[in-house]
């Protein structure tokens, strides 16, 4: 297929997969803020989900789908592009390009670690350490489980520097999508770019309250 | 002392040679005298190239030819910016009065896979024209010269690709993009060609076939770092790159 092989193909692929990642990351997002409601919040909403069945694993299946693309694509492009300027100049001034839009594959690689990290940890739950009890009406006690966690400053560093990665991935990554699918103009290109920078600010700072929260009040007690 | 003599400046030239294609190429270190605010970069290169003439060594080869920022064969990177960095301009149209005495410049040829060093500062350029090749034309026949009101074209679309095709193929946007792509020049065609009806007939061949071409040269993808529109001299926008992505997916849709 010419599609799969396309110097706008293949990006075309990479920014439909990332969008809908950034989409997965506001409603995951909005279901971990059911923490501040209490236990009662978490363990009903981890209820709902795994009361799901069957659609959980069609879910899980379509986002391992989506990141396989978007990391497949990424990763070949990104050699591609090392292979075509390989010699490098003696200085090199950046005019338009930033530290986030030059480090895309590093904190892409960032990221796919972290999932790892993180399902491990929250999900299969088989890292050393992690609480797996269940709540006074027989539900998994999800936020015993991610509260003892984040007290823990060496895992809230490691959510904290993997959101930091995400911010940066995004920053870059939000305004590409709408220029990619042919959807910005001169006059949309810099609020298109605010909105992207803006909505990777609103994930970073919505994911990194939740284990601060966490660390300060167990540092003040 | 004259002012002549007092206004000129004496700079530090670190000029990558390279003997030919194959060979290892490295920067020398050149001292520019006496040099006036008022000649050109490219003047000052002369300059330089006489005293090594007058020594009896190989001059510094680099391309030029209309130096009046118009022809697009000027190609030098100056200190890190295709062009020097100077907004909108050649660096032909760079004058030393942009420099000041005792600085250190740094001047190398673009640099890409897909524009192999011919020699120095020369490099060869014809994958640009390959791509042009692919499509940057209109196959239909056109008859005789019609009436310049025989087809309406509104103003904004005339402006619109007027500004595309302002490009002059110099190959900045290579050099300046850290993925080595094409693909500000190519999108200035496809976008310059689809905004007019003689070249909207062909645009979903036209945006296949120039992507496929800009592939095959051993160009880079773009990543919208936006370098080159930065670095362009004409200041070509990037809101052609999103016009060829539009394109290539209306011709998926065709």
């Amino acid at each position: 297929m010419q599609i799969l092989k396309s110097v706008v193909g293949r990006k075309v692929f990479m920014a439909i997969t990332g969008q809908c990642m950034v989409l997965f990351a506001v409603v995951h997002l909005v279901g971990n803020s059911s923490i501040f409601v209490g236990p009662d919040g978490i363990n009903a909403y981890a209820k709902h989900l795994h009361d799901l069945g069957p659609l959980v694993w069609v879910f899980r299946a379509g986002l391992f789908a989506l990141v396989s693309t978007h990391i497949f694509f990424g990763v070949q492009l990104t050699l591609e592009n090392s292979a075509a300027n390989p010699a490098g100049y003696a200085v090199k001034r950046q005019l338009k390009a930033t530290f986030a839009s030059s480090t895309m594959i590093w904190t892409g690689i960032t990221l796919i670690a972290f999932i790892v990290f993180h399902l491990l940890h929250f999900t299969a739950r088989t890292l050393p350490g992690v609480v797996k009890g269940v709540d006074a009406l027989g539900r998994y006690d999800v936020f015993t489980m991610v509260v003892t966690a984040f007290k823990n400053g060496g895992i809230s560093c490691v959510y904290l520097v993997a959101m930091a990665a995400l911010f940066l991935h995004l920053s870059h990554g939000i305004q590409s999508f709408f220029q990619t699918m042919g959807w910005n103009t001169d006059k949309t290109q810099c609020s298109i770019s605010m909105i992207g920078k803006a909505v990777a600010f609103i994930l970073l700072a919505g994911y990194a309250v939740i284990p601060i929260s966490i660390l300060a009040s167990a540092l003040i007690k | 002392m004259s002012d002549h003599t007092t206004n000129t400046m004496n700079l530090t030239l670190h000029v990558w040679r390279q003997k030919g294609p194959n060979a290892t190429g490295k920067l020398e270190t050149y001292e520019a005298k006496h040099i006036s605010p008022d000649m050109s970069f490219l003047e000052m290169v002369d300059e330089v190239n006489e005293t090594l003439i007058k020594k009896g060594a190989d001059p510094i080869a680099f391309d030029h030819d209309c130096r009046e920022g118009i022809c697009g064969m000027c190609s030098q990177v100056v200190n890190g910016v295709p062009h020097g960095g100077q907004d909108r301009t050649t660096v032909c149209q760079l004058h030393m009065r942009s420099f000041k005495d005792g600085d250190n410049i740094f001047i190398e040829p673009w640099r890409a896979r897909a524009f192999p060093v011919i020699k120095d500062l020369v490099v060869d350029r014809s994958a640009l024209d390959t791509i042009i090749q692919a499509g940057g034309y209109t196959s239909c026949h056109t008859g005789g010269i019609p009436d310049g009101n025989a087809l309406l074209i509104p103003k904004p679309e005339a402006d619109y690709a007027m500004d595309a095709a302002e490009c002059i193929g110099c190959g900045a946007c290579v050099a300046g993009c850290p993925n080595g792509s094409a693909m500000l020049f190519t999108s200035a065609k496809v976008a310059q060609l689809a905004a007019l009806p003689q070249g909207r007939a062909e645009a979903a061949v036209r945006v296949n076939a120039m992507t496929e071409a800009l592939k095959d040269c051993g160009f880079g993808n773009c990543t919208n770092h936006y370098e080159c529109q930065a670095s362009c001299p004409k200041g070509v926008d990037v809101k052609f790159i999103a016009k060829l992505n539009r394109e290539y997916l209306k011709a998926l849709a065709n």
